[in-house]
């Protein structure tokens, strides 16, 4: 079931739109949002808030990269392996992470805290390398900046 | 020097407001659009200015508009700013969207008002956090101020602006995969025709443009085409945003005339390779452009003139290939991208674009071998043009073909040392 939040917040969209199923991509990003990841019952829920069938919401779920099916951690990390990145050296970055928090690209740390993920050219490599962390941005990355930059996200 | 563009942003600080913006004479192209001037007005402005759209494939803004329907039916039309900006290496709508958000709204109203729409949307950027708020907030300042709902200006167009942000895959940039999005559905493209001028958003006449396409509105308006034109050093009209990126000593995004040549803008703009570094090659804009070299740097890069040395201006933000960064290797990681951005609905594109990831990771691995730059080769040449759908394919192509042609003896090295040598 959508909780009373997920379902004004969808409606809300559907102003926008002449009718209910153009809102799926924001319905799924509006539940994630809620949720953090897309489960099959979150699937269900959308399908019957728009009157489409669960396979059709699916279908539109897997196609985007930024929804996810898998659970995640409570913080996403995305590191830009981008061609401005990878030049400017994404992967000194990625293996600091990877080594501080034991985890590789897919993977969530056992306490659920981070999932780390690549993510393609982030429209600022004037300033790379760069990431994302949930919905905050770093540029001009700095491998002694990043434990502290870690730190903020519990 | 004009900078029609860029003029009203201050970075570093927040944008103006709408007040401001106003006071600044930001809104004056609105004003003399909607009250002083017809639809075909605009569209006959925009045409004689010659402006092509900085989506990247610099298509005739002025006649993609003239492809909206004569007559009027009744129903909605619609503008559509494609904000997607997912192309590698390209980092320019980004900084008009958190710089200046109301240059965009006003020239989407004047777009909107030329083509008859009464609906628009912005289809931004997933990741474009800080763009999204400053978008939302500058969206209701411009209804506050009446520049948005219902009898604008006492004028009696309607316009509504809403903003949709992605849910993330690069399809979603070419305009009939945007607007399968915007409709809430898988992002593939739609065979073409019908064009959107005929059928394109929930079937209704639509019209999709780039937001440095639609920012120039404003000043077309005021100033005329003529004025446009002058701007341009070489004949095609205004200033373009160019950036670079990769190891040059002040990596950056600058407005110039458009038809700046590339060695001012990499050495003069950029300041040059950072000490200790050269230049080998470039890729002009965005990763499905094909390579440009040394003695390419005299080129002005406008869409006429990098044709004749292979390649393209693409979106004008590059990224630089120097000696300390092995072109495989760096060839490899745009087409890996390319391959995971895949619809899978032509077989060249969803198959080609696997095999030469495996072929080119190979040759990284050091097990590459004799006719592997053959492969690479005659997938070029079958992910090309006319033989998929859309664009990404024989996009994805550019850098491998222009890569495989300059930069040949290092994929050879790869094979015949069984290793990477930049490793
Ligand atoms: C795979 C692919 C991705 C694209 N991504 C973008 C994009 O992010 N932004 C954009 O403006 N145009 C993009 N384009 C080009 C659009 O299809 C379209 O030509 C453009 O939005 C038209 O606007 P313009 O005429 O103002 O340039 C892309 C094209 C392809 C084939
Ligand atoms: S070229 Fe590739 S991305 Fe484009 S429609 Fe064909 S399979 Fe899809
Ligand atoms: S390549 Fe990382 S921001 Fe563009």
């Amino acid at each position: 079931m959508l909780t009373d939040k997920e379902r004004e917040e969808i409606h809300e969209e559907m102003m926008a739109y002449p009718y209910p199923s153009a809102v799926c991509v924001d319905a799924l990003k509006i539940v994630q949002r809620h949720r953090g990841w897309i489960s099959d019952s979150a699937v269900a829920d959308i399908a019957s808030e728009l009157g489409m069938s669960a396979d059709a919401v699916d279908g539109i779920a897997t196609f985007y990269t930024r929804i996810y099916r898998k659970p995640v951690g409570r913080n996403i990390i995305l590191v830009c392996e981008g061609i401005s990145c990878m030049v400017m050296g994404y992967e000194p970055v990625y293996k600091h992470i990877s080594a501080k928090l034991g985890i590789g690209f897919g993977e969530t740390t056992t306490d659920e805290r981070f999932t780390l993920l690549p993510v393609s050219c982030l429209g600022d490599c004037d300033h790379a390398p760069v990431m994302m962390i949930n919905d905050d941005h770093y540029n001009n990355l700095d491998i002694k900046e990043i434990d502290a930059i870690l730190e903020k996200y519990v | 020097m004009e900078y029609p563009l860029t003029e009203h942003i201050n970075p570093g600080r927040s944008p103006l407001g709408i007040d401001e913006y106003i006071r600044a004479g930001g809104y004056r192209g609105v004003d003399r659009a909607l009250k002083e001037m017809s639809p075909s007005d605009i569209v006959s402005i925009v045409r004689a200015s010659g402006l092509t759209g900085r989506g990247g494939g610099g298509f005739p803004t002025g006649l993609k508009w003239s492809f909206m329907p004569k007559e009027n039916d009744g129903g909605i039309r619609y503008l559509v700013t494609n904000a997607d900006e997912m192309e590698p290496a390209t980092f320019k709508d980004r900084y008009l969207l958190e710089g200046n958000p109301q240059l965009l709204i006003s020239g989407m109203i004047i777009a909107s008002f030329a083509i008859g729409a009464s609906k628009a949307y912005i289809f931004m950027r997933w990741a474009y956090k800080k763009a999204e708020k400053i978008i939302r907030k500058a969206l209701a300042e411009a209804y506050e101020s009446g520049y948005l709902g219902r009898n604008i200006l006492g004028t009696g167009f309607d316009l509504d602006i809403y903003l949709h942000t992605s849910a993330g895959r690069y399809m979603c940039g070419e305009e009939t995969g945007l607007l399968n999005s915007l409709e809430g559905k898988r992002g593939i493209p739609r065979t073409k025709p019908p064009y959107p001028a005929v059928s394109g958003l929930f079937g209704r006449p639509t019209v999709v443009n780039n937001v440095e396409t639609l920012c120039w509105m404003p000043s077309l308006v005021l100033n005329g085409s003529d004025w446009f034109i002058k701007l341009g050093r070489t004949g095609e009209g205004g200033t373009k945003l160019y950036g670079v990126s990769g190891r040059v000593r002040k990596p950056g995004l600058w407005e110039l005339p458009m038809g700046t040549t590339l060695r001012e803008i990499i050495y003069d703009h950029a300041g040059g390779m950072l000490d200790g570094y050269k230049l080998r090659g470039i890729i002009p804009g965005g990763a499905s452009s094909d390579f440009m070299v040394e003695s390419d740097l005299d080129t002005p890069m406008d869409f006429k003139s990098p044709v004749k040395a292979g390649s393209r201006l693409g979106t004008g933000t590059m990224v630089i290939l120097d000696d300390k960064t092995c072109p495989v290797k760096f060839i490899h990681n745009m087409l890996k991208f390319f391959a995971e951005e895949s619809c899978g609905w032509c077989t060249p594109c969803r198959e080609g674009l696997p095999w030469v990831v495996k072929v080119l990771a190979s040759l990284e691995n050091g097990t590459g071998k004799e006719g592997d730059i053959e492969i690479l080769e005659h997938q070029s040449w079958y992910m090309g043009p006319g033989n998929t759908f859309c664009a990404l394919a024989p996009g994805a192509v550019e850098p491998m073909q222009s890569g495989v042609k300059y930069f040949r003896d290092d994929f050879q090295k790869h094979i015949d040392g069984k290793r990477c040598p930049w490793r």
